[in-house]
This record gives structure tokens, sequence and C-alpha cells, in this order.
């Protein structure tokens, strides 16, 4: 599970990276949500994978780590929201530059 | 309730920004700019409290909702922290002074925005926590990127768009970073941390080493670290004036978070994991420091002057974190205030002298005078003497005890000659941007700006500090000395032993 877990989050990561070294905006956007995919499952594994056991103590004799969970919460309304920021900025871009490269150039 | 205080300079501008975006502030520029006004007092005030309280006792602990450490969320106040409140108070308290001249309505919501951006520098300065460092992080990043396009135009969106990328490419960075502490350490509380850091199983001290290094490339983006430092130039020089003079403390921030982390959890108490960064920080900050010098003599404006100086001082701040020892941070922190503090005069400075040059603005070609030329000319001369170190102002206690914290081995080689280097290229830009700007003028003024009484009250204010620092000089260097030595002697004995968790968990 661990393995499959990794392989998935490392491919998200490494398009995410890509989209975001291409050069315009709707890429780069495309390539942080990508990468927030990626960081919130990253996280939720730092607290070890576990199956059938709840975040509670006491429950049942195995236990999955809460904290992790409460982050990935944290990063994922945080993550949100930057997104929707960084995509009306892009827009804003678009019309003020008049087109979406990163740099404004056009070449 | 003066326990409570240390989480007023966190709660105060989080209530004072929300109630300017209710009815009877909203929409009222007087009775915003005068609330701002007072919280900016009241944060003034609770800072200097706070500094005594951390003169007077041990670093506190404060456990929010009494959740118990380390796994409640936690305010730390030391002297460190107590410092850099008080200096993003006095520059948030001027700033906003200059801003209050009119600069504000240029664009909607700058009180408000200005309110959160100070809640996330403060909060930043106080956590205990990394993962608050983080939110705080955030918080203070999504503040500053509407504040960047406040006033709107094609530059400031261009360099809005970079700014913006590169800071959420870095959070993502900063999260992966976090998620491999978390997974070695088995928690994110700093004092914490710096007590595990010894006892880290040895299969995880190359994951814990990844981790701490991802934190060193976020913190080295925020504080202009050489490769990532090329969106600030053209940032901090597109910007309005009042929001330039703010990001001063910007870098300032990354600097802060590299002492907490790499100075204090991955510093010399920290086993195998100790001080794993001072070896990527030596060259790096020479380059920063170097690449900085030769920017700053191709400034073609004032603007891009200060945001070139701005680099030169984050270069010389991490060449004393590289140093690693309390007298070069103390050294630092002394050079962190002064450098914070000036080039946020300047950059106000440079605004009067956009406004009334007209069309020229604040290039360096001849053009229009300047509407008032005594005064704007002995301004900048003052915020440059101090900037470039000559005897009677700051600069030059800085630089001396930058040099003096090189000790005299090799270490000394490497650091003055860059360091004396920069100290002439300002002198050489400043003299050329002084002659262009006040002498080598033609014709008369064509508007009728003058500056506002508040704008020269900031800047006056701000000036002000630099010789206050060297009559108050050897009181400051005791202070900023004591604090060097309380970051270093970690493992913070803010917990006590018994209850750090006892092991890293399964």
């Amino acid at each position: 599970m661990e393995t499959i877990y990794a392989i998935c989050v490392g491919i998200m990561t490494a398009g995410g990276v890509f989209l975001v070294l291409r050069g315009y905006t709707f890429a780069v956007v495309l390539g942080l949500t990508l990468l927030s995919y990626a960081v919130n499952l990253f996280l939720f594994a730092s607290g070890r994978l576990v199956v059938n056991g709840a975040a509670i103590l006491g429950e049942s004799e195995v236990y999955a780590d809460p904290l992790p969970q409460a982050l990935v919460l944290t990063a994922i309304v945080i993550g949100f929201a930057m997104t929707a920021f960084a995509l009306i900025l892009a827009l804003r871009a678009r019309a003020d530059l008049g087109n979406d490269q990163v740099d404004g150039d056009n070449d | 309730m003066l326990q409570h205080l240390i989480f007023f300079p966190v709660l105060l501008p989080l209530l004072a920004g929300i109630f300017l975006l209710l009815p009877p502030l909203q929409g009222y520029a007087r009775r915003q700019r005068v609330a701002v006004f007072l919280v900016n007092a009241l944060l003034l005030v609770s800072a200097v409290l706070l500094l005594q309280q951390s003169l007077q006792h041990e670093p506190q602990m404060y456990m929010m909702g009494d959740w118990q450490a380390p796994f409640g969320i936690a305010l730390v106040n030391d002297k460190l922290a107590a410092i850099m409140l008080l200096l993003s108070a006095v520059l948030g308290f001027a700033v906003h002074l200059y801003a209050c001249a009119g600069d504000d309505q240029r664009g909607p919501f700058f009180h408000p925005l200005f309110m959160f951006q100070l809640m996330g520098i403060n909060g930043a300065f106080l956590t205990g926590d990394i993962f608050n460092l983080f939110v705080f992080f955030e918080i203070l990043l999504i503040a500053s990127y509407s504040l960047l396009i406040h006033g709107g135009g094609k530059q400031r969106t261009q360099a809005a768009v970079h700014y913006v990328l590169l800071n959420l490419v870095g959070s993502a960075f900063f999260l992966f970073g976090l998620g491999v502490i978390y997974a070695t350490f088995g928690t994110l509380n700093m004092a914490d941390m710096a007590y595990k850091a010894a006892q880290l199983n040895s299969e995880d001290i190359a994951l814990a080493k990844a981790g701490g290094l991802l934190l060193l490339v976020v913190f080295g983006l925020k504080a202009a670290l050489l490769p990532l430092h090329f969106w600030l130039p053209r940032t901090y020089a597109n910007t309005s004036t009042p929001v330039a003079a703010l990001f001063a403390i910007m870098t300032k921030v990354g600097i802060y978070s590299l002492w907490r982390v790499h100075t204090a959890v991955f510093g010399e108490h920290g086993g195998e994991l100790a001080n794993i960064a001072v070896g990527w920080l030596w060259p790096l900050a020479l380059a920063t420091l170097v690449a900085g010098i030769i920017a700053l003599l191709a400034s073609q404006t004032l603007k891009m002057l200060a945001a070139n100086l701005v680099v030169v001082s984050a270069g010389s701040l991490l060449l004393t974190i590289a140093l690693n020892t309390p007298q070069a941070t103390a050294a630092g922190l002394y050079y962190l205030i002064h450098s914070t503090l000036m080039s946020a005069a300047l950059f106000l400075i440079a605004g009067l002298v956009q406004e009334q040059r007209g069309q020229a603005q604040d290039r360096f070609v001849r053009s229009r005078p300047v509407n008032q030329p005594a005064l704007l000319g002995g301004l900048f001369f003052i915020a440059a003497l101090a900037l470039v170190g000559m005897p009677p102002l700051s600069g030059f206690v800085g630089k001396i005890l930058l040099l003096q914290a090189a000790g005299d081995g090799s270490d000394a080689a490497w650091i003055w000659p860059p360091i004396l280097i920069s100290g002439l290229a300002a002198l050489i830009i400043f003299s050329r941007a002084g002659t262009t700007l006040f002498w080598r003028a033609q014709g008369v003024s064509q508007n009728q700006v003058v500056a506002h009484p508040l704008q020269i009250t900031a800047i006056i204010l701000l000036l002000l500090t630099s010789p206050a620092m060297v009559i108050w000089g050897g009181a400051l260097t005791d202070l900023s000395l004591s604090a060097a030595y309380e970051l270093h002697q970690q493992p913070l004995p803010v917990i006590p032993a018994n209850m750090a968790v006892p092991e890293v968990l399964p």
C-alpha cells in the first residue's frame, strides 16, 4: 500500500512541477492545484498509513494519528483560498497585459 | 490579564481588521484611519510591555485554550520575539501614518489588509509551533498579495503574478517539509523538536535532514537567498510606497524563521542534525551579497535602489546566520532592526520624490526639480548616511558589529571584503542618486505637490530611530546579545523535560 501511495504522490508532484514550470498562467494554476493535492496526500501519510483505524483513542486496537488529518484540513482550506486568488490574479493579468504569459511577453 | 498579553499582537489586528470591514467603519476613510492609528498605538504599548515581560522572566510559553504542551498551540515570548514585535509595531505605526496622507485611498480595503498583514507578521514572530508558522506565513502572504496590487497598474499586476506564484510554490514546499519533519520528529512544536533532534533514530536522520533543508529553501525564498531572490527588486520597486516600506520587514520574517528553525532546532544541540544549513548558507549568502552589490550599482530608480539595498542587507544577515555564533546572531539582530527601519524610510522618501518630480518620477535622469529640495534632500541625506554606514548613525555601529562578529580567522577574510565593498557601492550609488535627483535639475516644477505633514512625520519618526539606536547602543547591543544567547541555548527551557513527548510516534 505504501509503495502505491508513494508512487501516486510522486507522479502527482512531478506533474504539478512540470505544469508550474510552463510559462502560462493557466498551466501554472493547474500545476499548483496538482501540487497542493500531492502535498495534502503527503501530509496525510506523514502520520503513517493505517487501515481500519479511527483517529480516536480507545475505540479500537489500532488508531490513526489524528494530527496530520487536522493539518491536511487546514492545508486544504488555505490551498483552496490561495488557488482561487491566483486564478483571479491570472485573469486580471490576462486583462492588463493582454496575454497569459507569466512574463507578459507574447513570444 | 498580563499573562494573556502575549496574544494581543495577534488578536488586536485580527479584530480590528474584521471591524474595519463592518458598517460603522467601512467606507469612512477618516474613521478607518483613526481606528487603525489607535490599534497601532496599542500594538506599540503591548510590544513594549511584552519586551518588559521577556526581560523579567524566562521565555514564556502561552498555551492557547490551555491545551497542554506539546499538543496544544503554543505562543512563545522570549527576548528575540519581543524585539521583533516592537520592530514591527514601530514600522507599522510609521508606515500607516504615511499612508494616511492619501495613499490609502488609491484602492479599496487598504486598512483591513494592513491589519491582517500585521497580524500575520506578529503571529509568525510569536508562534512556538512550526505548523502555525506556516499558517501565519499564509496570512501575511495573502494580505501582502492584495496590498501589492493596491492602486493597480500594469507593472504591479505583473510583479504580483510572479510574487504570488512563487510564494504558492514556496507554500507547497513548506508543507512537504512539514510533512517530512512530522513523520520523523513526531512533533511540530519547536521547543519539542529541539529536544528530539539529538535523539532521532539513525534511519530517520536522512529524512529529517531533507525536511530541514526543504524549510531552508522556503525561508530562503522569503529572505531573498541568492537563487531565490529574483522576485524581490521588481516586486518592491513596483508596489505603492507605503506597501513597499511595510514589506521591508517581510524578508526579515524569513531571517527570523531561519533563526528559529535552523539556529535553534537544527543548531549546535542537534546531534547528527547539527548545523545542516550552515554549509549551504556560507556560499549562497556571500553570493547574495555580491549579486546585491552588482544590482545596487545598476539601479535606475530610487525605489529600485532601495529594493536592491534590501537584498544587500539580506545577504549580510544571512552571513551572520552562517557564522552561527551568539555574537554573530546579536550583530545580525542589531543590523536587522537598523536595516528594516532605514530601508522603510528610504522607500517613503522615494515615494515623495516620485510624486514631486512629475513625469521623471524617481528615475535617475535630469529633469524638473522637486518642490521641496531642502526638505527631501535633507531627509535623503540622513537616510543615505545611515544606510551607507557612516559614523554618527546606526549603520556604522551595525557594520562594526558585523565585522567584529566575523572574528579574526579565515571567516573574517571572507566576510570583511563584501561587507566593506557593499558600503562603498552604496556610497557611490547614493551620491549618484542624490546629485541627479536634487542638483541636476533644470526648468521649474510643473506641479504644486508638497509633502503632507503626516508623511514628513512618518519619515522623521523612522529616521530618528537611527540616532536613538546609537545613543542607546550599549543597552541595545546588550539586549540583542542576551536574546542571541537565549536563542542559541536550546532546547528552550519552556517545556520541562518530563513533559516532552517521550517517544516518536510508531
